[in-house]
């Protein structure tokens, strides 16, 4: 039996909720509903994350609108993407997920443009490990060799392609060790699991945070080349306006200080 | 259906499930046992570290691993001067990963079976001179067996269902490290959603009918 001071006490409980709830609604429908809102949600590859911040720093500076940054992988951006979820602007790791979505007529046709470009390095954290030329591989004095998996990251397909122009992909299959994305692999160089692995050269030459050890710049013409795009999913002032910036010299100066080139300008 | 990469990553996932069940049970029941009868102070602590795995998220405790294995972390190092070979991306590291990760999964119900047994069938058998050895597996342990079976089953599915923690470790090599779960995030990623359905409703379908297989085997013996 419910005595009556429980009674008193759910009823009231229950009316408070009751009070509440409208205000939770409107709360939730603010939070979805973009249009003629300040704030941006932004999904960004998790290789892009160090510059993206510095990215929105400026530009929140500048514009005064507030951005809300989401890191992930690309292709699992794309799934959330295509079932619904509330991002304004996109910024993928490869150009086919957004050449797909503005297929698909979800995001704003003819918004889509490269904003950065993706450079590989072979790196181990041990100084004097990779040399200059590569040669290391070859060489093949190590046990694991890490790089993204080709499957899922542009980075690792890029990372394939170069092993393959070496001809060395059939003789190092057995030692290779296959990250989810580019920050896993850099996890297994880095605790020394792996005595190198293919990585971004923005994660090992940020501004302000070297990784030190010893790398290899990959020469582009080993690899296809990793197109960064960026597109709009919904139209708005702010969205317009923080492409408009990535697009502007400043932002192209930070994109290469973090190690990309520069997304449309010729390479 | 199943091509040879899902194969054998369903191989591999039963066999580290396994093995994990059989080497939890063999060092679980001595600790669940102590757990169960000891007075000791600092009891809470053991406990609060044997049951860290339910809280910690599985990449976090892969990550921990993986800076552990590492040839500058303790174990790596412990295993370089024992002349063996790093763990990390092999399956003796998933082993090793799976069995600290589902700890909690077999500790705790067997712990619960043995407080359940309690002092009294124990210490009529110490009159009648049993020695301790003799105790703990006549009447311990066969009093305790439902708790055998939950801790079994459950350790086993956990396992099966492990991906953080492979994830984190594993290197994701076909054939010797990558595991169903790991197959079946591949799929979803590159947009195989067929395929990684099948794999995905085999592996519910596993998961459900061994659940099922606990409950109604623990049922009968509570009826017994």
């Amino acid at each position: 039996m419910l005595s009556l001071k429980t009674l008193r006490v759910l009823l009231s409980l229950g009316a408070t909720l009751l009070a509440l709830a409208p205000a939770v609604g409107d709360e939730i429908r603010v939070t979805l509903d973009s249009a003629g809102n300040d704030e941006l949600r932004v999904a960004v590859a998790s290789n892009f994350a160090g510059a993206a911040r510095a990215l929105v720093q400026r530009f929140e500076e500048s514009s005064g609108y507030h951005v809300l940054l989401a890191f992930g992988s690309t292709g699992k951006h794309y799934a959330q993407i295509r079932n619904g979820a509330p991002f304004d602007v996109f910024l993928a790791a490869d150009a086919e997920r957004p050449a797909r979505l503005e297929q698909e007529g979800l995001a704003v046709a003819g918004s889509r443009f490269s904003y950065a470009r993706g450079r590989v390095v072979l790196w181990s954290p041990r100084e004097g490990f990779v040399d200059g030329e590569g040669a290391v591989l070859a060489k093949g004095a190590f046990r694991h060799l890490a790089l993204p998996n080709p499957k899922l990251a542009p980075y690792g397909r890029a990372a394939e392609e170069v092993l393959s122009a070496r001809g060395l992909l059939p003789s190092l299959r057995d030692r290779i060790v296959r990250g989810e994305n580019i920050g896993q692999t850099y996890q297994f160089v880095m605790s020394g699991n792996a005595e190198l692995g293919f990585v971004a050269y923005s994660q090992v030459r940020a501004p302000g945070r070297s990784a030190g050890g010893s790398l290899w710049e990959v020469p582009r013409e080993l690899y296809t080349a990793i197109d960064q795009q960026a597109l709009l999913l919904v139209d708005s002032e702010a969205g317009r306006a923080f492409l408009g910036f990535l697009r502007s010299d400043a932002a192209r100066r930070i994109i290469e200080a973090f190690g990309y080139g520069s997304g449309d300008a010729p390479c | 259906m199943l091509n040879a990469a899902d194969l054998s990553a369903l191989s591999i996932t039963l066999k580290l499930a396994l093995l994990t069940t059989l080497i939890l049970i063999l060092i679980g029941t001595p600790l669940a046992w102590w757990l169960a009868r000891t007075r000791v102070r600092f009891k809470p602590v053991i406990e609060a570290v044997v049951a860290l795995p339910l809280i910690l998220p599985p990449t976090v405790l892969g990550f921990y691993l993986l800076i552990a294995l590492g040839p500058r972390g303790p174990i790596g190092r412990l295993m370089e001067a024992l002349g063996g070979r790093p763990l990390a991306f092999t399956f003796a590291g998933l082993v090793i990963g799976s069995v600290s990760y589902s700890l909690p999964f077999v500790v705790q119900p067997l712990q619960g079976a043995f407080t359940a047994v309690g002092r009294r069938p124990l210490e009529v058998a110490a009159t009648l001179g049993a020695s301790p050895m003799d105790r703990f597996l006549t009447i311990a342990v066969p009093l305790a067996r439902p708790g055998f079976l939950t801790a079994a089953v459950l350790g086993f599915a956990h396992t099966v269902g492990e991906f953080g923690v492979v994830l984190m470790i594993g290197g994701n090599i076909p054939g010797k490290t990558q595991v169903l779960s790991i197959a079946i995030y591949d799929h979803v990623e590159t947009l195989e959603y067929a395929h990684a359905h099948t794999l995905a409703g085999g592996l519910l379908l596993l998961s459900f009918l061994l659940l099922l297989a606990v409950y109604t085997l623990n049922r009968r013996f509570r009826m017994v």
